[in-house]
């Protein structure tokens, strides 16, 4: 029986200027760090700064590479996997557009002028149209994820089983494991395939944008002033599933706007019992038990459109 | 209430030479107050006259000079975040002579010199056109084909992104006037920033140049046989190219707008992104002599043409013009054409005129529609 990670730590951006070591040494956690860089594709091994910023003791899990020789080695997975993943591409195209239309609805509604009741009421029904649009796919996604998985048993073959043991074997010897950002839903491939969830036994777990989307219930995408388009959020996935009831938000200081109430408190509504968490650069937040631990310039946001700072010892997953 | 101009009030004053320095002091010309601005030129001359490119308005507008001073003045109005390019004609003994304001240091370079260059209010130079030290640069190579159908070599440059990779497939993009668009539009700085900004994937973009562009670009059967069945096919063989449709960009600005519509509508389907920035889509309604002369006959005959039979070329057009300049009729004329056949088409007017800065500051939004990047997915 294995031990769920012994706390969950999120962090804010860590490319200019990095916390982690800070929050390793203040935990004193003592001995090798796994690293798992796979969101940066093909650069995955450009691990060098990350590996001197943790005082040259990390070990990179290498789930990229990995995935890279599981394809090689087995061409009808590999096929499977891009089949899977067209069929995944194809449903969100089609959310995408169903969800333009929901948003735009919403917006017209908000913008009309009616006795403040019937707004309320049709502005509610509106967003629950959202959040069931949401639901709706994040459902689809799951059920071709396990149609794939019972299919297929990827974690029972042999190329993916012989990685299994290895990176299973690599994070034994390791006192907390480190997950950086990068292309979300590279990131997020990779970690599945390996089921690397599954492989933790009481680690620490240290993740910060892409890494910490990733370790959500669902995977959210936002961007609120893309250069096309509303910048409307949407949901990519489900995650791993090892933080619940937590929707992070890494870069608000460039991805979101935070003064537009509107868009704030459709965020919250949207996600809800989730609490969306902004996670600007060197913010840090500990997650155990449900409660938020000596949260740090992190912040919520409300359904009342406040962003508020996130008191320490809140609980966000009754 | 409206708020009095400081020219009126200056003038309003008793104009001494004291006044005209403190008028000017301290001060960024042509003056913009609201939606007016006022153009000012000091120094002895018979007239000084207003030159600018503004169609729809006298492109003539004289200055008047204030009573006992050398300061000339005019006050003109200008519509918010408008871009105008223009010059001054100073005239001496009968004789013009056509300057760069000399209070102005905003000058916009192209290939017949420099304009100075009025900043409307609200308008301000997209900060994604200067150079980001934090963007990786990609880098161009020179490239020289001999063509066949063109029956000679035709030259420009090759952009390869930072972080290229043999092992990558990239989308193309193909620029008619490509060196005036690297020289003029900034635009190697452009894809650097907006690839860094994952506004647009990683692409390869092919700047082509022609040493007769009034006629190669005029709907030009050669033209089109040489980028569609002789430059693609071998760039795909070259380099790691994603060889679709959707994946395929051909773009241009004024007769480059036509070159790009004309060969996608002799090749429909295999330019599957197409964007067109002020074309010179001449057409006519009755007869075959369009009043912008005989340069534009081949035009003429292949937009009459197409505005007959309009068909689906390619699945998204992004069409921009100026509002200031003349072609916005002829631009605003085509979208419908092309929104009726099915393709996606998406239309912006700047309020610029018919030059390199207006094309500039409408390719991010071209470029990330035709070719999203992948912004929604990479967190780093």
């Amino acid at each position: 029986m294995r031990n769920a990670p012994r706390a969950i730590v999120l962090l804010g951006a860590q490319r200019f200027d990095p916390n982690l070591s800070e929050l390793v040494a203040s935990l004193e956690i003592d001995g090798p760090i796994a690293t798992i860089t796979a969101g940066w594709q093909e650069r995955e091994s450009d691990d060098q700064d990350l590996h001197e910023h943790l005082g040259r003791r990390s070990v990179n899990l290498r789930l990229h590479e990995r995935a890279e020789d599981v394809f090689r080695s087995d061409p009808e997975l590999h096929a499977a996997h891009r089949k899977r993943q067209e069929l995944l591409r194809h449903k969100q195209d089609f959310y995408r557009i169903r969800l333009e239309h929901e948003l735009a609805a919403a917006h017209v509604i908000r913008t009309r002028r009616a006795p403040p009741e019937i707004l309320a009421a049709e502005l509610a029904a509106s967003i629950d149209s959202i959040r069931e649009l949401d639901q709706w796919h994040l459902a689809q996604c799951a059920r071709v994820r396990d149609e794939f998985d019972q299919a297929w048993r990827p974690h029972e073959r042999r190329a993916v089983a012989r990685h299994r043991r290895e990176i299973e074997q690599v994070l034994a010897g390791c006192a907390a494991l480190a997950v950086a950002g990068g292309h979300v839903a590279s990131l997020l491939n990779r970690m599945l395939l390996f089921g690397v969830g599954e492989l933790l036994d009481g680690q620490w777990v240290f993740a910060w944008t892409a890494g910490a989307m990733a370790l959500g219930e669902r995977v959210v995408l936002f961007h609120d002033s893309p250069p096309q388009g509303p910048g409307a959020a949407e949901v990519l996935d489900r995650g791993l599933g090892l933080v619940k009831n937590v929707v992070p938000l890494p870069h608000p200081e460039t991805r979101l706007r935070l003064d537009e109430a509107d868009r704030v408190s459709l965020m919250a509504q949207r996600f809800s019992p989730g609490v969306c968490v902004t996670l600007p650069a060197r913010s840090h937040v500990t997650l155990r038990e449900g409660r938020f631990e000596a949260p740090h310039d992190v912040s919520a946001l409300r359904a009342d459109g406040v962003v508020e700072a996130i008191a320490p010892d809140t609980v966000y997953a009754p | 209430m409206t708020k009095r101009l400081a020219i009126d009030h200056l003038l309003a004053h008793n104009p001494t030479r004291e006044r005209v320095e403190a008028f000017l002091a301290g001060k960024r010309f042509p003056l913009v107050e609201g939606a007016s601005a006022t153009f000012v030129w000091r120094g002895e001359a018979e007239s000084v006259v207003l030159r600018h490119w503004i169609y729809a308005l006298e492109s003539s507008n004289e200055l008047t000079r204030v009573p006992n001073t050398d300061l000339w003045y005019l006050t003109l109005e200008v519509p918010p975040r408008s871009r105008v390019e223009y010059k001054l004609e100073v005239r001496h003994n009968g004789v013009g002579r056509w300057i760069e304001d000399p209070l102005n240091p905003n000058r916009a370079r192209d290939p017949f010199g420099a304009n100075s260059v009025l900043q409307g209010e609200g308008y301000e130079v997209p900060e994604w056109t200067r150079p980001d030290p934090t963007a990786r640069p990609g880098r161009l190579e020179p490239f020289a084909f001999e063509s066949e159908a063109l029956g000679g070599v035709r030259r420009g440059q090759i952009y390869l992104p930072a972080r290229f990779r043999r092992s990558h497939l990239y989308p193309l993009l193909v620029v008619h006037d490509g060196s005036d668009y690297i020289k003029y539009a900034g635009m190697k700085t452009v894809l650097d920033n907006l690839i860094h900004r994952l506004e647009i994937p990683d692409l390869i973009a092919v700047f082509t140049d022609s040493p007769d562009r009034l006629k190669e670009y005029a709907n030009n059967e050669a033209h089109a046989r040489y980028l569609t069945e002789e430059l693609v096919p071998d760039l795909e063989r070259r380099f790691p190219l994603l060889a679709r449709p959707q994946s395929r960009c051909l773009m241009g600005a004024s007769f480059g707008g036509v070159a790009s519509l004309s060969t996608a509508w002799r090749y429909p389907g295999f330019w599957g992104r197409l964007l067109l920035q002020s074309g010179s889509f001449a057409f006519t309604d009755i007869g075959r002599r369009n009043r912008r002369g005989a340069l534009f006959d081949r035009v003429v005959e292949f937009v009459n043409e197409y505005r007959e039979k309009p068909t689906a070329l390619s699945e998204r057009v992004f069409v921009s013009c100026g509002v200031y300049e003349s072609l916005i009729y002829e631009n605003r004329s085509l979208v419908p054409l092309l929104d009726d056949t099915g393709m996606q088409v998406r239309f912006v007017e700047a309020r610029d005129g018919h030059n390199w800065e207006n094309w500039r500051d409408r390719l991010r939004e071209g470029l990330s529609w035709l070719y999203p990047g992948p912004l929604l997915m990479v967190y780093e």
